[in-house]
């Protein structure tokens, strides 16, 4: 078998025995997508909730697998000295990090699967633009995986395990992804409309729903790109 | 090597050959895993040159890792991967070079095929870390301290691995601080002492280097150390219970007056040395240092 195709079902593989794993990247994005799809915590007005809870799920979807499974992921390879015994053999480098990104697209793929589908029998329906769809799910994983590298190619294995989680936990709250911006108080929103969840959550809106569509969200991301990718190159470290 | 301001290693040349295992031995701290690390393509010299089978280890790095195996000296395998699935994977980074059951095989692994990297003890995940090392059966091995960690059984699999390897033309560098492992493994053996080359050489020449003028053996304690003494024109030390030293060169002529001095008084003789060294004696005289 080819290198790069055994390396990719070989991480996915690890990756779906993982339970804290799937917990993230499955578990967690569909219970929430239920619960605020069903049950009134946050005034979302007239619309169908599901309709404004779908695509923040989504966003959410594309961070917990491109900066959370994938930072975690790394951080401990690279503690138990995977990253540094893979690098001399004839994978290498680069070839493992398009295996690692290959993967991301594989969970992130199942994910959409998974969540459009329990959407659609909560009542979801898509205003879909396919392009915009794959533009924001490629911007936002670029962006959260450099995020993800920058933390992981520096940090200690359980120091990364921390920031990770903390981040996340930060940017699922005041990202949009379950409480809309909108419903967030002023100077939050400011905040929120700048992070890179925000940002994907607005991308996530125009791509799947009827938001009128602005560049702003779209540029948002491409900063956080351009930051985190320059980050993930000066910092990261493969031992 | 420099790590920052630290010179970790300097003025270090030795050729390993092809067929033979080449021991790099020094105390922890030496430098041993930054030179094998050079070698790797891990770590760039500050200065000076490193080529493996012709090749630059980094510069021509993709060329080279087909060529090359590596066993580093912590970790490397994902924590809840299998072992059979790790062959398979390394095997599939060499397109197949060797077949993964083979190879778990080799290192006696194969009823723990199903157990993961984590679920191992100490000596099987190093026996792992071999047989992945050897997965694209490369011309070059470089094995950072093969046999830590490693029980009884385990070590002399994998001493029998390595002598099969060299055997067969592979060219095997080693690190390690134990000097029993490099005198039992080594053809050729580089000793490093705080960043520096001190000795090098096969373990013969190792052995034979400034041998001392002395003779040393066991026999029942408490000898008369005078009247042996001038039996051999020499003085005679007692260094420990039953263990003497005889400061005289170590001649035939002394060795045949030592022996007929015992035989005469009916005493039974233990061990004898004359002449050689043990690699602990090189070691300790020329790094001062017991701390291996």
């Amino acid at each position: 078998m080819n290198a790069f195709v055994a390396q990719v079902k070989a991480e996915t593989r690890l990756l779906f025995r993982n339970g804290e794993q799937l917990l993230l990247t499955l578990g967690i994005p569909v219970l929430l997508l239920v619960f605020f799809s069903t049950v009134k915590v946050v005034d979302l007005g007239s619309t169908p909730r599901v309709q404004t809870i779908v695509p923040g799920i989504l966003a959410l979807a594309v961070m917990s697998t491109a900066m959370v499974g994938l930072g975690i992921a790394t951080g401990f390879e690279r503690k138990y000295g995977v990253l540094k015994l893979l690098g001399s053999t004839p994978l290498g480098r680069p070839r493992l990090l398009l295996a690692k990104a290959a993967t991301v697209a594989v969970v992130e793929l199942l994910q959409f699967v998974v969540l459009a589908t329990i959407g659609a029998l909560l009542g979801w329906r898509p205003h879909l633009s396919l392009l915009l769809v794959i533009a924001a799910v490629l911007l936002g994983t670029a962006c959260f995986a450099g995020i993800a590298f920058t933390l992981a190619g520096r940090l200690k294995g359980e120091v990364n395990l921390a920031a990770v989680n903390g981040l996340y936990l930060v940017l699922l709250l005041i990202g949009g992804m379950v409480v809309p911006l909108d419903n967030l108080p002023a100077p939050l929103r400011a905040v929120g409309r700048l992070l890179p969840s925000g940002a994907l959550s607005d991308a996530m809106r125009q791509a799947v729903g009827e938001t009128q569509r602005t560049g702003r969200p779209w540029l948002i991301l491409m900063v956080w790109l351009l930051v985190a990718a320059t980050a993930a190159v000066r910092l990261f470290r493969w031992e | 090597m420099r790590y920052g301001d630290v010179t970790a290693v300097t003025g270090i040349s030795f050729t390993a050959l092809a067929g033979q295992v080449t021991a790099v031995l020094g105390p922890n701290g030496a430098g041993k895993t930054s030179t094998i690390e050079a070698l790797e393509g891990y770590r760039r010299p500050f200065a000076g040159s490193v080529r493996v089978a012709g090749l630059d280890p980094i510069a021509d790095h993709a060329q080279l890792s087909t060529r090359i195996g590596v066993m580093l000296q912590e970790g490397g395998v994902y924590p809840s991967m299998r072992v059979g699935e790790a062959a398979e994977l390394f095997c599939a980074y060499h397109g197949g070079v060797n077949q993964a059951d083979q190879l778990v095989a080799r290192v006696g692994l194969t009823d723990r095929r199903k157990r993961t990297w984590k679920q191992l003890s100490g000596g099987e995940q190093q026996r792992l870390k071999l047989a992945l090392a050897l997965a694209g059966a490369p011309d070059v091995v470089f094995l950072d301290e093969p046999t830590a960690g490693v029980d009884a059984e385990g070590r002399i699999l994998i001493r029998e691995i390595i002598r099969s390897l060299a055997d067969k033309g592979t060219a095997v560098v080693l690190t390690t601080h134990e000097l029993g492992e490099a005198e039992r493994l080594a053809d050729h053996v580089v000793i490093l002492d705080k960043g520096r080359i001190v000795a090098k050489g096969t373990l013969a020449e190792l052995r034979g280097q400034g041998a001392p003028e002395e003779i040393r053996f066991s026999a029942a304690p408490g000898l008369d150390l005078a009247s042996l003494g001038s039996h051999l024109n020499g003085s005679v030390q007692e260094l420990t219970s039953g263990e003497y030293v005889i400061t005289a060169p170590p001649t035939p002529v002394n060795v045949a007056r030592l022996t007929g001095w015992l035989a005469e008084r009916n005493l039974p003789l233990a061990d004898l040395r004359a002449g050689r060294q043990s690699l602990e004696d090189v070691f300790l005289r020329l790094t001062g240092n017991s701390d291996v």
